[in-house]
């Protein structure tokens, strides 16, 4: 917080303020990671463990925060994604080395990781603490700083987590500063931020604007774009299994991450089965008027009903206007068409899936592309299948870039039951209007220089390349005269690391007296 | 140079200071300063310079700080330097917010329009509150040019306009040295002790550990006011708000001025404790300033108080300080014989050189290469580099370039001059 100084004259929301304001935190940033860039390998991992650790002991305190806060979701699976997205995401990247060089074993090209820098992070409301536990560390893994900027509807929390996050930082010795966050939101100030030269890359995870306004901004932005994921089950696959996938997913923190499905496709011979295994498994299978009773509740001309964000099934199904059994994990709308026109064709961020019956798998494939026409594109999709070329064939024509195989989708395509790597900020590529088309993770953080010889000269082993230094923390200035804080003007001074040599004035005369001598008798020689 | 500053140049000698004029040109520095921004200017001619001079501080936000720039064109709209008689918002204000940062016990603030203004003002309320009038400082202090300020000074400032003290009302001891100053003090008719924090025209001498403290508890005993004059030491300067209380002393009396108002609309600031103050109850009257406190500096100033107290300035101050250390420990380890010493707190830095004039031999050399630092004007062997509590990461690297390139060249010349003299 800034100081409290009464201003007769009150500048604080003009745009110089708010410039002024992102270049201060953006600079600190900036000394920051400089200095975060003389660490070495094991100083980093072990900061990013000390963080991790501080982040999974609070993952529930702040899963039920957030659910307090912002009203979305479930506060158990919040604190799971929490967990998951503090030790189990350095874990994830333990074996993988973004502080020393590397050799392409084919061309003998010899890469030294360069941090980004200062990265500007988006937390959304959605998922608040995850992606900030996430986009953390991320930027402690490779050696950046980060400025927090969170979405004003999950402030609270976010400035607690990211503080108590910093904390820990600087007590496991990284720079000051390394992390910081934005504790007043406004809409000016972080387009400050966005376009200010001082940020080298923006992590946007959030709502279509504010993605679209960080590549708007001039700066380098990995940004995500809504999801509308199909799933497909076909007549090849295990349905009981399928259904429970499929609830799990659409009920997980009550849909409100963007990997959860939207639509359900499936096939006339089966259909009649997997609405039975879905009923069994928790689902609400609507009928046609409570179809109609939930799209005119969910959307309105503007779009989506944010009141229903991450409500549960039953709380909507009431709101709606139809009454549902208590235990009703999930609401299945079964709609006739797929595209312009239908709007529960649209991201639902919520436990309401629609559901589309096709004749044929050929249709069906159509109707999971029409999906994405509308909405999602380079986002998500998942099958339910045990036929190798029908999931090839759905792979190869959904524009997405990843595809749960019978796995839940809101937290496989997320890397949280699948191998893909764990993520909260999805990629959603050129399909989907963005600069990376995978999970976004550390990886895309740093670039690397490139050493490339001759052509001639042939690769060079990389056993006989030079060392990387890493001098480590700044060593501190003193304070001539403070006790405790001063230090001696030594005629040698180390380059790094504490000096030690006597406090004595007289000493440095001496030693000034001695070398003038001497310079005096080379001159007379 | 351009033919448009050559004739500037004459214009300049011919109706501003004819000497100061040349003594630069002759010097080598044919600089006339016209844009600026941030931490660097521009000469008219167009050569860009990295300022670590700042004007011992003035600058200390930068030049044209956007947003006091801002605070000083919005104010405009509504004040301008008021009515010295009357109470007013402005100087309340800043009064009010002084009492809330500085030292314990420091009350009431008593205005002027520069600094030596706000030293007159420390020296005239010392003397009210004791009854006595001597006034002891350190020789080679500086703290200004006026009546009684150029008194406590080096007579190079005084002789020439037979303005030194010739009532032995001024005294001076040698700093650092506790035994000179209880002499001084000990016949128990010293109003007050005046002391820069850390002097700077004399190349920022550091003061030795417990120094200053005993300063202090000397004045307790001998009944003299402390005066701690933080014109260039104050203001996050040290990596914390005023110098004095990184020392552990608490002054009776503390004077602010320069980059209080960020070099935009000058004022200076005398702030008092109850018993230095103790006029301000009997007479209010008894000392005017029609610029002094003027509202539009005070709005500046209530202005340069809140960011120079974000919690980012002193962290960046810590980087800035720590970072350039660590250059100049690099550049003092390639020119030991030359660069002998430096002298630190926080962005407080004096440059020691192994030669009477060596600081002058480097302004020069880093004037070549772009940067602007004066040499003390009380002992030439040292430059003042005085950084920016803003300065950024690049700049900063880039002025520690600068810096190599041009001691490297300043030793030579050094070495050149005294192999012409012994030959």
């Amino acid at each position: 917080m800034d100081p409290q100084i009464a201003q007769l004259v009150d500048i604080s929301q003009s745009q110089v303020a708010m410039q002024a304001r992102a270049e201060m935190v953006l600079e600190r940033a900036r000394w920051a990671s400089q200095v975060f860039q003389r660490y070495d390998r094991q100083k980093t991992m072990a900061i990013a463990d000390a963080v991790a650790q501080a982040a999974h002991a609070k993952a529930a305190e702040y899963g039920e925060w957030a659910v307090r806060e912002t009203g979305f979701g479930v506060a158990a699976h919040k604190t799971l994604k929490n967990e998951l997205s503090s030790v189990p995401l350095v874990d994830y990247y333990r074996d993988w080395n973004f502080v020393d060089p590397r050799t392409d074993e084919r061309t003998g090209v010899i890469e030294i990781p360069k941090p980004a820098g200062v990265i500007f992070a988006l937390v959304p409301s959605t998922n608040p603490i995850a992606t900030l536990y996430f986009k953390v560390l991320s930027a402690l893994m490779t050696r950046n700083a980060i400025v927090i900027s969170p979405h004003p509807a999950a402030l609270q929390c976010c400035v607690d987590a990211a503080r108590t996050l910093s904390e820990a930082a600087t007590a496991a010795g990284a720079p000051e500063g390394i992390i910081q966050f934005l504790e007043e939101i406004s809409l000016p100030l972080v387009d400050e931020f966005m376009k200010s030269e001082k940020t080298d890359v923006i992590l946007a995870t959030g709502g279509t604007p504010m993605v679209r306004a960080a590549y708007s901004s001039s700066n380098p932005a990995l940004g995500v774009g809504p999801g509308n994921a199909p799933v497909f089950v076909d007549a090849t696959a295990d349905l009981k299994a399928a259904a429970g996938h499929i609830i799990d997913s659409k009920s997980f923190d009550n849909s409100i991450l963007c990997t959860n499905e939207s639509v359900l496709i499936t096939l006339d011979d089966v259909a009649s089965t997997l609405e039975r295994e879905l009923t069994r498994a928790g689902a609400h299978v609507c009928k046609p008027e409570q179809a109609d009773a939930l799209r005119s509740y969910l959307f309105h001309e503007r779009g989506f009903n944010v009141e229903a964000l991450g409500r549960d099934a039953t709380w909507i199904a009431e709101q709606a206007g139809f009454k549902v059994s208590r235990n009703t994990k999930i609401l299945v709308a079964p709609i006739d068409m797929i595209g312009v026109g239908e709007m529960l064709s649209h991201e639902k961020l919520c436990p309401v899936l629609g559901y589309f019956v096709a004749n044929s798998v050929n249709q069906a494939l159509m109707q999971a592309r029409a999906l994405l026409r509308l909405s999602g594109a380079g986002h998500s999709a998942a099958i339910h299948s045990n036929d190798t070329q029908t999931i090839t064939d759905y792979a190869a024509m959904v524009e997405v870039y990843r595809v749960v195989v019978n796995a839940p989708c809101s937290q496989g395509a997320a890397g949280f039951a699948t191998n893909l790597a764990p993520t909260f900020t999805i990629g959603t590529g050129f399909f989907g209007r963005s600069s990376v088309g995978e999970n976004v993770g550390p990886q895309h953080l740093i670039n690397w220089t490139r050493i490339a010889w001759h052509k001639d000269g042939g690769p060079i082993d990389s056993a006989t390349m030079g060392q990387l230094k890493h001098p480590g923390p700044l060593p501190k200035a003193p304070a001539d005269g403070v006790p405790g804080q001063s230090r001696p003007v030594s005629m040698t001074p180390p380059a790094s690391g504490p000096h030690s040599t006597p406090s004595h004035d007289d000493l440095r005369e001496q030693i000034r007296l001695i070398i003038a001598e001497e310079l005096r008798d080379v001159l007379k020689d | 140079m351009s033919q448009a500053k050559l004739d500037f140049l004459e214009t300049s000698k011919t109706y501003w200071n004819p000497h100061k004029t040349e003594f630069w040109q002759d010097a080598g520095i044919d600089l006339v300063i016209d844009k600026r921004e941030g931490y660097c200017f521009h000469d008219m001619d167009g050569k860009r310079l990295i300022d670590v001079h700042l004007n011992g501080g003035t600058y200390n936000l930068g030049h044209r700080n956007p947003e006091l720039v801002e605070v000083l064109n919005a104010g405009a709209k509504r004040f301008d330097m008021g009515n010295h008689h009357f109470p007013a918002l402005a100087r309340t204000a800043l009064a009010e917010a002084l009492a809330e940062c500085t030292p314990d016990g420091l009350q009431y603030t008593i205005y002027g329009a520069g600094g030596a203004e706000a030293i007159e003002l420390a020296i005239k309320s010392a003397r009210n509150a004791t009854q006595k009038r001597k006034i002891v400082s350190i020789i080679k202090a500086y703290h200004g040019h006026s009546g009684l300020a150029v008194k406590t000074g080096d007579e190079r400032f005084s002789k020439t306009f037979l303005s030194e003290d010739t009532l032995n009302e001024f005294v001076q001891v040698p700093f650092n040295d506790p035994e000179a100053m209880e002499e001084a003090l000990k016949g128990r008719d010293v109003a007050a002790v005046i002391m820069e924090t850390i002097p700077a025209t004399y190349g920022f001498p550091m003061p030795h550990e417990g120094y200053l403290p005993a300063v202090k508890s000397l004045c307790e005993k001998y009944d003299a006011l402390y005066i701690a004059d933080e014109v260039q030491t104050g203001l996050m300067r040290t990596g914390e708000l005023w110098a004095i209380t990184k020392y552990g002393v608490t002054p009776d009396i503390m004077v602010v001025g320069k980059g209080i108002t960020g070099g935009m609309y000058p004022i200076s600031c005398c702030v008092v404790n109850e018993r230095a103050g103790a006029w301000l109850k009997q007479d209010g009257f008894a000392h005017m300033s029609t610029a002094g406190g003027a509202e539009l500096g005070c709005v500046v100033a209530l202005k340069v108080l809140e960011i120079t107290q974000r919690p980012e300035v002193a962290s960046m101050v810590r980087y800035i300080g720590d970072f350039a250390r660590a250059g100049l420990d690099d550049i003092q380890a390639l020119y030991p014989d030359f660069f002998i010493g430096i002298r630190q707190n926080g962005v407080i830095l004096g440059l020691e050189f192994n030669h009477p004039e060596g600081a002058k031999l480097v302004m020069r050399r880093i004037y070549e290469n772009g940067v602007w630092a004066i040499f003390s004007t009380l002992d030439p062997s040292v430059l003042q580099f005085k950084l920016g509590i803003l300065m950024t990461q690049s700049l900063t690297e880039d002025l520690l370039r600068r810096m190599e390139t041009s001691i490297g060249q300043a030793r030579q010349d050094m070495l050149e001059m005294r192999g012409r003299k012994v030959s």
